[in-house]
């Protein structure tokens, strides 16, 4: 058994908010099929709207607010996530798409996440696949095979809560798989990180690099073949 | 403990009088602002250095020599020198010329400069950036020890028996700092030369360069140049200060909401809460200014940010009358108070590191031997160079 800790991120606006219950639908089907399964699940609901006044300090000078601090711990330390939006003109919100961009590159490297977008009508239901998807993938993020949709007439819909059904089974077996925190301990590497990324974990110096060998009067050639590599003094 | 001021040398619309100053009045009013540093106390002045409107300062050194002939006291230094996109044989020439015109009252921090467009304009990239600050540093770090310098790296054509004219006053080189708040590989190499730290300490989150001057120290002592209590640090900081708190928050506000870089973004309580940003009365500014020494440890230099977003030279001049007058004598008696007597209250200047050298012997005073008239001074330039190449007896 184990504890898996999920981390819902929910961008709808109003309250109540039709984005917030698809969210609620899927993280309770997650919770309901780890628990069968024999797990327990922790959640941590992050309701963007509450993030609103810090996002243009964050935007604009990277400054992240005391409600952003603790978003990104919560995405640090999660197993998996549940990253629902409303979708305006064509496109996941301004506020999600935001707050995801305002995040290091590195956050959420192989963590699995269910999408789940919501809208007025049924023509923007590719916004989730064409966009979202895209953004989960430059994040290196594990997006679940079932993607989330619902218009107003898949509120009525069975349908709708057999695909969140679907999309929860997919999300606990990756949680189950270790997938996230074995790329953490065996590939971690191989992924591009800058100092204090990784929401400030990100701490590791390498003092045996190239970088570090020319910090350190070196230079950039092979040590064998550089009579002035002070290493070798 | 030094105090003092870094201008980022941008020219920026007044947004009260709707004004904005042309090159040659901020550039006069930049030599006023340094003047007057010196007349209320303060230890130094430091000028960075942009190759693009709206900044004025391309060449420091021609700024920092002419304000050098107006001071007595002032240490003149830089924040920051593009150790990137200048030649380290013209650093090395430039900062020298400085350093003899001032009679060593002088220093300099070397940083990368984060504008891409720049680069190519010097004939580099800057994805190149910090492989070309390093092995930049690194030759810079040579020319100004050795009288011949035989050198070959990635980014510039390779040196053979080249001499940087002239030598270093009393052939000690100047004080180097190396500015980087996130880093590790500047840090180390800080470290390892025994040269100074500088975190801007202007945009959060501190915690990186917390954490990077925590490194710094650490490896200043592995690298042998003592504990790490006494490595050199330096400090940012930005303020705006008046009688009181009220008055200070409505004068800076207008400036505040459209400074480059945050104008327009966080309010000015959020960033006065998230950086160390402090508007307020004198003893506000102080208060927020004793934090620092909490979280990086006691330090040696406190540049602040008073001559930005476009606040007037009357305002700035102001600003310095206060500093001079309320907040720096205080700071310096409770930093050096709570100072650890193993940290040293001041960075190294020219005299500290002539006795470093030398003892109370008397400096060495390079003179050059007779041109042989090929342009080319050879392996021994100066009478009392060590020859690199063999000497044959001559008849």
């Amino acid at each position: 058994m184990t504890d898996f800790r999920l981390v819902v991120v929910s961008a709808g606006v109003s309250d109540p908010s039709s984005t917030r219950l698809l969210a609620d639908r899927a993280t309770q089907r997650v919770t309901a099929l780890a628990r069968e399964r024999g797990h327990a699940v922790t959640v941590t609901t992050i309701d963007l709207r509450e993030l609103l006044q810090e996002l243009p300090a964050a935007l604009s000078s990277q400054l992240l607010g005391p409600r952003f601090t603790r978003a990104v711990d919560a995405l640090v330390a999660a197993d998996a996530v549940v990253a629902a939006a409303p979708v305006y003109k064509a496109g996941a919100s301004g506020l999600f798409t935001s707050f995801f961009q305002v995040l290091d590159n590195d956050l959420l490297i192989g963590k699995p996440v269910i999408l789940a977008a919501t809208a007025g009508t049924a023509r923007h239901a590719l916004v989730v696949d064409e966009e979202m998807r895209a953004l989960f993938a430059y994040l290196r993020a594990l997006p679940v095979p079932t993607s989330l949709f619902a218009s107003t007439e898949d509120w009525t819909d069975t349908a709708l809560g057999t695909r969140i059904d679907r999309a929860a089974r997919e999300l606990v077996l990756l949680m189950e798989s270790g997938f996230a925190r074995a790329v953490r301990d065996d590939a971690w590497g191989a992924y591009q990180h800058t100092y204090g990324s990784g929401g400030g974990t990100e701490l590791d110096i390498d003092l045996s690099s190239d970088m570090m060998r020319l910090a350190t009067g070196g230079s950039l050639r092979d040590p064998e073949d550089d009579p002035f590599d002070p290493r070798k003094a | 403990m030094q105090f003092g001021i870094m201008s980022v040398s941008d020219i920026t619309r007044d947004p009260v009088s709707g004004y904005t100053p042309s090159e040659a009045e901020r550039i006069d009013a930049i030599v006023k602002i340094a003047v007057h540093a010196e007349e209320v106390g303060l230890d130094v002045f430091a000028v960075g250095e942009h190759h693009n409107p709206p900044f004025f300062s391309s060449s420091p050194t021609t700024l920092l020599s002419h304000i050098g002939a107006l001071t007595e006291r002032l240490v003149l230094t830089t924040s920051t020198t593009l150790i990137t996109t200048n030649d380290p044989v013209r650093l090395a020439e430039e900062y020298a010329m400085l350093q003899h015109l001032t009679k060593g009252r002088m220093d300099l921090m070397l940083g990368r400069g984060n504008t891409a467009p720049v680069y190519p304009w010097f004939g580099q990239d800057i994805r190149q950036g910090l492989p070309l600050a390093l092995e930049n540093y690194n030759l810079l770090h040579r020319l100004w020890r050795e009288d011949v310098v035989d050198f070959e790296g990635q980014f510039r054509t390779a040196l053979q028996g080249f001499t940087s004219t002239p030598r270093p006053l009393d052939d000690v080189p100047p004080f180097v700092w190396h500015g980087s708040i996130r880093t590790p590989e500047i840090a180390e190499q800080a470290a390892f030369y025994g040269n100074g730290y500088f975190a801007n300490n202007i945009f959060w989150p501190k915690e990186h360069y917390k954490r990077l001057i925590r490194f710094y120290r650490q490896r200043f002592e592995h690298y042998g140049h003592g504990t790490q209590k006494q490595a050199v640090v330096g400090l940012g900081g930005q303020a705006f200060i008046a009688k009181n708190s009220q008055d200070a928050h409505d004068q800076f506000r207008p400036y505040f909401n459209e400074a480059p870089v945050y104008g327009h973004g966080p309010t000015m309580e959020d960033f006065e809460e998230m950086t160390p940003l402090s508007v307020g009365s004198p003893q506000e500014v102080i208060d927020k200014t004793l934090t620092f020494r909490e979280a990086f440890g006691d330090y040696q230099r406190q540049l602040f940010l008073v001559d930005h977003a476009g606040l007037p030279l009357k305002m700035v001049l102001e600003q310095l009358d206060l500093m001079g007058e309320h907040v720096v004598p205080v700071l310096r008696e409770e930093l050096d108070k709570l100072r650890d007597p193993e940290s040293p209250s001041n960075p190294p200047s020219h005299a500290d590191l002539v006795h470093a050298k030398y003892g109370d012997a008397e400096p060495r005073q390079p003179r050059p031997n007779a041109n042989r008239g090929d342009n080319v001074t050879g392996g021994s330039p100066y009478q009392d160079s060590e020859s690199t190449v063999g000497s044959y007896p001559t008849l």
